[in-house]
């Protein structure tokens, strides 16, 4: 019977492409930041009306994605999976580092990204923001913990489990803290709803076993390590659920707008009349990022390859950007409702639905965020024993006590 | 690379923010002498926010020009906020909203300004406290700790609040009225003008044009005639529903 191996990955040819690839979207990144920081973000398609953008549309699906990939750890630890142990390390990983490269971009598009130390030192308890301070931080020191214990030789199980049950807790505080930044918003149609807490929560358990399917597929591959379709299949049929979970959310949400008449415009600008937004709404969210992932994954005789998984996954992060943006940049276009009963016009776009056009400094900054939480998990599975040798369906099957397959 | 928006004084004598402080202090001392003097004579002007003060405006949207921007062309000059030719990014403390009523086609025009909320969503959000409230109702933003989130902007009801989008050129920069790239920004009231005992600058440009559409006082003065207004014909707050209390009111609106 052979047990489960953790080793580092190999520098190979592949592991170096990836790192220089890494590396040119990371100094692109830079460029977009000392750019904004010099000039202002005048040089932004950010503007204010539309005050926060594509750099969020990034910070806040990695954010998501980071609670949300540590969910794989967790099914391990908290609900005894055993199939699931041998990727917890990576899903602990991956979730550290999904979270860092989000809190850089939210961090490098503040107006004074200089005075993170003052974010760090001066605290307004009333703001979601600061929690999220908290939130973010804890979640990173937990994760770590969390992967701590699992490496650690002989340390007893009830410490990985209590580290994972904490960690699991921690995740959905996080991801509630998150959603709040919206729901909380009471000025704006588009948020001011508690539903956004758990719609958030659904969004990071998405979206974060879409990541982490793909980076395992990608690391499997370049480390050259065998990783069975059937545990893939697995993955893919509880992502499938959880592109469900959230295709509810979204239906309840907006079921629950257009009862109230006051929401009726709201529900209007982003179902029909919205253009990008509403096209973002149905082709994006819905579409490519819900029903045709399910579809996939469930099809008979598409949903039996892994290929399909990992294209169903693609599509499901395709989704997460469309379904982020129409929330946070479509919620912005929807004019503020100041005066009900009238129509408003002003020199300060008063009435008019906000034009947004991203910029490539925004772009190169997001960018830069995906590459940094890549550059992490792939230093990390580099240096430390994060990747198990390997995750043939055999193995597996070995590992979690069922009969071996013939 | 970033600069801790100089006032011209400091830009010219290399003034410290430090000494700056103490001049601050220094200012506020003899300010102060007036204010007493004021106070001895039974007036309500002070030099020092006082919680038995709440400021606020009364709009009349009747007597609002819509042709006339003498509110927003002396803010802009009070505050050094100005059109730079790029109307998304362009801040602006104040500006006039035109307004047609949609069951009567009743048309009007009044000034939108930060409404200077009793409970602010812009003060609830700030993660830095940057964001705060006088005991007087004034709503400011400490520019030495806003990190320029925009959170603020994301949750005001009014659209009161501007981000600096571009580096604020020296012939705009007013000591009295710190402004800087990267950081948050709205209408002050006044302040430095209310704490030395005189009117906001729009108030006194509305009043210049003989329109008086725009008065300024003590809320909780029942012989200030703000209050006296108020108590005595219809008025309301914006986004009412909210119950945020702002204390700029509107009447025939």
């Amino acid at each position: 019977m052979e047990r489960t191996i953790y080793r580092e990955i190999g520098l190979t040819r592949g592991v170096k492409v990836l790192a220089a690839v890494l590396a040119l979207v990371l100094l692109a990144a830079l460029w977009g930041v000392v750019y904004v920081e010099e000039e202002g973000h005048i040089v932004t398609g950010m503007n204010n009306q539309i005050v926060w953008g594509t750099p969020h549309v990034f910070a806040i699906f990695l954010i998501v994605a980071a609670s949300g990939a540590l969910n794989v750890a967790s099914i391990a630890s908290v609900f005894g999976k055993a199939s699931y142990k041998p990727m917890a390390r990576l899903s602990a990983l991956l979730a550290i580092a999904l979270l860092v490269g989000g809190l850089a971009v939210l961090v490098l598009d503040l107006g004074r990204a200089d005075r993170l130390i003052v974010a760090m030192t001066k605290f307004n308890f009333t703001s979601i923001f600061t929690w999220n301070i908290f939130l973010y931080t804890g979640f990173i020191g937990i994760a770590a913990l969390y992967l701590y214990v699992q490496m650690a030789r002989g340390m007893p199980a009830r410490y990985v489990q209590a580290a994972g049950m904490l960690a699991f807790l921690w995740r959905l505080a996080l991801t509630t803290g998150t959603g709040s930044i919206f729901g909380w918003l009471v000025a704006r149609p588009a948020y001011d709803a508690a539903i956004m807490a758990p719609l958030f929560i659904a969004m990071s358990f998405a979206f974060g076993l879409a990541v982490f399917i793909l980076a395992l597929a990608g690391l499997f591959w370049l480390s050259q390590r065998a990783l069975g379709p059937l545990l893939i299949r697995r993955l893919g049929r509880l992502l499938a659920i959880f592109a469900a979970v959230v295709l509810y959310f979204t239906a309840v949400q907006h079921l629950t707008n257009l009862y109230a008449a006051e929401h009726a415009g709201i529900e209007r600008f982003i179902l029909r009349d919205g253009g990008i937004y509403t096209a973002l709404f149905w082709g994006g969210q819905v579409l490519i990022g819900g029903l045709l992932p399910i579809g996939l994954i469930f099809h008979p005789r598409l949903g039996a390859r892994a290929a399909t998984v990992h294209l169903a996954a693609g599509l499901v992060i395709l989704g997460g950007f469309a379904q982020l943006y129409v929330i946070i940049v479509g919620g912005q276009a929807y004019p503020l409702e100041i005066f009900p009963g009238y129509a408003a016009s002003s020199s300060f776009f008063d009435g008019s639905v906000n034009a947004y056009s991203p910029s490539l400094p925004e772009i190169s900054l997001g960018l830069g965020g995906v590459a940094l939480a890549l550059a992490i998990t792939v230093l990390g599975v580099k240096i430390l024993r994060i990747l198990p040798t390997n995750l043939s369906d055999a193995n597996v099957a070995v590992q979690a006590g069922a009969p071996k397959p013939a | 690379m970033k600069r801790p928006m100089p006032t011209p004084k400091q830009a010219a004598g290399g003034l410290h923010r430090r000494d700056f402080l103490r001049a601050g202090a220094a200012v506020a001392t003899v300010t102060l002498a007036p204010g007493v003097t004021l106070t001895a004579f039974g007036g309500r002007a002070e030099a020092q926010a006082s919680a038995a003060s709440r400021w606020g405006l009364l709009v009349d949207a009747n007597k609002c020009d819509p042709d006339c921007t003498a509110c927003v062309s002396a803010c802009s000059e009070e505050n050094g906020w100005q059109d730079t030719g790029n109307p998304a990014t362009d801040a602006q403390w104040i500006r006039k909203v035109d307004l047609k009523e949609l069951a009567t086609g009743r048309e009007l025009s009044l000034p939108v300004m930060c409404q200077h909320c009793e409970s602010p969503p812009c003060v609830d959000v700030c993660p830095t406290g940057a964001s705060f409230k006088r005991v007087d109702g004034i709503v400011l933003v400490d520019k030495h700790i806003c990190i320029g989130c925009r959170y603020c902007m994301m949750a005001c009801p009014f659209k009161a609040r501007s981000f600096v989008h571009e580096p604020v050129p020296d012939e705009a920069r007013r000591s009295w009225s710190p402004r800087g790239k990267g950081t948050v920004e709205s209408c002050t009231l006044c302040v430095h003008r209310v704490d030395a005992g005189r009117i906001p600058a729009c108030v006194e440009a509305c009043d210049v044009t003989g329109n008086r559409a725009i008065l300024f006082g003590d809320l909780l003065d029942p012989d200030s005639e703000i209050a006296r207004a108020i108590a005595a014909y219809p008025s309301e707050a914006l986004r009412d529903d909210l119950g945020l209390n702002p204390g700029v009111r509107y009447a025939n609106l």
